[in-house]
């Protein structure tokens, strides 16, 4: 049984279709978005996660059809996620963000210490979270998401704005939250990542699906080299 | 069926002068994305200018109306824009409304200075001119007034549509860096909408005044009309922004022909702007989670309960000894600041850390005093009362206007406000039109309103400090930031904010109680809109992010009338400078008692 299931949905701005006609499945593990800017990958995750309605479609998550519930709703069934333009809350020091979401889950806050030390920025826990660098503010959105211990994790461009070591150190955190039994959906643009940790790869082109498979079949696909490996 | 036919005509008419103001806003907005509060005023200001020229120096009306629209309200908008907007582009929704409310109650200052309540007449244009339709008569002023709209509609049509100015002015809203790459100057742009926007503000007073007096708050508020009319065009549609214009005049014009003419039903008219106001913002579409971006703001240091604690003590010793040591006058005119400040407590809680702009926090006040005038007796149970019925009528309004945030909830609120001025505060149940109601004091003497006043302070302050330090206080602040985050964690956004409302309105609903009984007599006209602006710029100015700031915020509030009723002429240059201190200041919503803070670290390293 598939975790996620998403069924022919279509995003419409106006005149311009984002995404159009999208099928895709997700499954325990972790499963690449990939595409050009402009595929329409972080349109998908708002249409996943609830912040926006599809023109069309359905989003099914373990067997229940999620696609007239509100984010908040979502949440609370676990799914979670981080974004590619930064959603921290600037105000707020770094543990309180973590502690916010903890206790909006009625869960105890003792556990953001642990987090934060799980995603390797403990050393920046009082410090304000607008304050901060890019990389320690996308590992604090993962922090924050998993303080909600989601089984669906969304994550829009993790791996941006950290270097090669933290990119590892990020890839064996994947692979750990995979042990636990959760679903990880990966929008990246970092290649060796995706290709290194991804068990499923599907190519966004457009705003639709160009192709899905395992990444030695993505890498081995002829559409996939044109519109994107170049 | 002719009165039908001289209504109609009336309501185009009036009509067509909105429109003319609307489309000013309407193109300020669009170009500089500041939403100008302060638009009506600039109007007023400059009727009363065009009153001086052409009226009390004997100038030609047509030579006074071309000085005023061509060239005075032009300059005047750009000074504001220079002086003022420049500086905001890109600030937060709350910043630049607080600027408007600057620039409107500065203007009014200068007009009470410059021209003092007296009864001013303006003759209407074209006065001997006038033509017969049927055997309704349309006044050569109601010729020019439609000639007026149609010419600039047509105007502004062109200007945007057909001109490379127009064509820039537009992108420039959208993109201004991208548009300065181009070639374009985004400042100059900005600058002449203002200028533009400025004289059809100007235009549309000046054709109002024969329909309206000239009066500084009628006319300053006669802009909410235009704010409606506006919102029908989603503030950028020119041609949806006239159709509710002209719909608003035909409404009003049919109101007065065919509503009943007891009282209810006048109150009922007056009230028709804003509740249209409503209407269309309730019609407009939901507005979507704002995503993109980081969003923070340093407030003060918030103290640790120990600190609140010491704070606490410090205050109620020196309040103490203040009781002992002054007059009645001076222990009663402390209560009163620290009864404001109690209000201004309420707008820390819901716009220093909750983010939300309210324009309406006073009727929470009036919502306090009228029940506990009504209850007729006071004592602590009826004050809670009080405060529990201002919580349930701000609960309703936050959840009548979920659907809308930003500038559109802050006009909601200013709606709400007029709303329940019109229709709530002065009908019978409350105080009546002109009517007021006498209340008990829950202590006698002035000291011991004082005392008492300072004992409520002191706790609600302690109350919102551990607010801010709690789960709450950490939720408001995470929705302000980013409601989108907030809604992918799980937190039902709209329930935090129906708490944030209706624990704001209980504060305000509590300070009213205490305010009804201290002035021991209490009317409608304690409560009403306007009252809100000078309470918002106060609160900025003085710092709307901190109790400190509170209490500072209350002192400035009570002093201000004191020096109107002594100084008059200085209360006027006091009003300006406000006016210009908000417009500075509000780029740091910590204010005035920020800079002590800061002074005193700085002594302290």
């Amino acid at each position: 049984m598939s975790t996620l299931l998403v069924e022919g949905v279509t995003v419409r701005f106006g005149e311009v279709i984002a995404v159009n006609d999208v099928s895709l499945s997700v499954d325990v593990g972790v499963t690449g978005l990939i595409g050009p800017n402009g595929a329409g990958k972080t349109t998908l995750f708002d249409v996943i996660s609830g912040l926006r309605r599809p023109s069309a479609g359905r989003v099914v998550l373990d067997d229940l059809d999620i696609t007239a519930r509100g984010p908040h709703q979502r949440s609370r069934l676990g799914v979670a996620r981080t974004f590619q333009r930064l959603e921290v809350f600037g105000s707020l020091t770094v543990w309180e963000n973590v502690v916010v979401a903890l206790e909006s889950r009625r869960r105890s806050s003792r556990l953001a210490t642990g987090l934060l030390e799980r995603v390797g920025i403990a050393e920046f826990a009082s410090n304000q979270a607008d304050t901060v660098p890019t990389g320690a503010a996308r590992l604090l959105e993962l922090a924050r998401a998993l303080a909600t211990d989601p089984c669906l994790l969304l994550l829009d461009e993790p791996s941006s704005g950290l270097d090669r070591a933290e990119t590892d150190a990020f890839g064996e955190l994947l692979r750990e939250l995979v042990g636990e039994g959760r679903s990880v959906v990966l929008v990246e643009h970092d290649m060796d990542l995706v290709m290194g940790y991804c068990d499923q790869v599907h190519v966004l082109n457009l705003g639709q699906l160009l192709t899905s498979g395992t990444p030695s079949e993505i890498r081995a696909h002829e559409g996939v080299r044109e519109a994107y490996l170049g | 069926m002719t009165a039908l036919l001289a209504y109609t005509i009336f309501g185009l008419v009036t009509g067509g002068a909105y429109a003319v103001v609307a489309g000013g806003l309407v193109l300020t907005y669009s170009t500089s994305k500041v939403f100008n509060v302060g638009h009506g005023a600039i109007g007023m200001v400059m009727a009363f200018l065009y009153w001086e020229l052409a009226e009390n120096r004997g100038l030609p009306q047509w030579l006074a109306l071309l000085i005023v629209v061509g060239v005075c309200a032009p300059l005047f908008g750009l000074l504001i824009e220079r002086f003022v907007m420049r500086r905001l582009a890109g600030a937060p929704i709350g910043i630049t409304l607080v600027a408007g409310v600057g620039v409107l109650v500065g203007l009014i200052g200068v007009a009470q200075v410059i021209w003092p309540p007296q009864a001013r007449p303006v003759r209407p244009f074209l006065d001997q001119l006038g033509v017969h339709i049927g055997q309704s008569f349309v006044s050569g002023h109601d010729l020019v007034t439609l000639v007026c709209a149609v010419l600039v509609a047509a105007g502004l049509y062109l200007l945007l549509n057909r001109t490379r100015t127009g064509l820039a002015m537009r992108a420039c809203v959208d993109a201004p860096e991208l548009a300065a790459l181009y070639g374009t100057r985004p400042h100059r742009l900005s600058a002449m909408s203002w200028a533009i926007g400025s004289a059809l503000a100007a235009l549309g007073g000046i054709l109002l005044t024969p329909v309206v007096q000239l009066d500084y708050v009628t006319m300053t508020l006669l802009v909410i009309t235009a704010y409606t009319a506006a919102l029908v065009g989603r503030l950028r549609s020119l041609p949806w922004t006239f159709v509710g214009a002209l719909g608003l005049g035909l409404v009003q014009s049919y109101a007065v022909a065919y509503l009943p003419s007891s009282q209810f039903w006048i109150s009922f008219r007056a009230a028709i702007p804003a509740l249209l106001l409503f209407v269309v913002l309730l019609a407009m579409p939901q507005s979507p989670l704002r995503i993109g971006g980081v969003r923070g703001s340093r407030g003060v240091a918030v103290p640790t309960g120990v600190a609140t604690g010491v704070g606490a003590g410090l205050f109620a010793g020196v309040v103490v000894v203040l009781a002992l040591l002054v007059d009645s006058v001076v222990a009663g005119q402390l209560a009163l600041a620290l009864v404001f400040g109690i209000v201004l407590l309420s707008m820390v809680l819901l716009t220093g850390y909750g983010g939300v702009v309210s324009l309406g926090q006073f009727t929470f006040v009036g919502v306090g005093a009228v029940t506990v005038a009504r209850l007729g007796s006071t004592s602590v149970f009826s004050l809670l009362l009080g405060a529990l019925v201002a919580a349930a009528v701000g609960a309703l309004i936050a959840l009548i206007a979920l659907r809308v945030s930003g500038l559109y909830l802050a006009l909601a609120t200013l709606g709400f406000a007029q709303l329940m001025d019109k229709l709530v505060l002065q009908s019978p149940i409350a105080f009546g039109v002109r009517g007021s109601l006498q209340v008990p004091r829950l202590v006698e003497s002035a000291s011991a309103q004082l005392l008492v006043a300072a004992g409520v302070f002191a706790l609600v302050g302690a109350g919102v400090l551990a607010v801010r330090r709690g789960r709450l206080g950490r939720r408001m602040i995470a929705v302000k930031d980013s409601s989108a985050a907030c809604a992918t964690l799980g937190m039902n956004v709209r329930w935090i904010r129906v708490w944030v409302f209706s624990l704001s309105a209980a504060i305000a609903g509590l300070a009213g109680g205490l305010f009804a009984q201290l002035r021991e007599t209490v009317a409608a006209s304690d409560f009403q809109l306007f009252n809100n602006l000078p309470l918002l710029l106060f609160a900025v100015i003085a710092g709307v992010t901190s109790v400190s700031g509170a209490a500072l915020g209350g002192l400035l509030l009570m002093l201000l009338p004191v020096l109107q009723s002594g100084f008059p002429a200085l209360a006027g240059v006091a009003v300006v400078l406000l006016g210009v201190a908000a417009a500075g200041l509000a780029r740091d919503p910590n204010g005035l008692v920020s800079w002590f803070f800061r002074a005193w670290s700085w002594r302290r390293a």
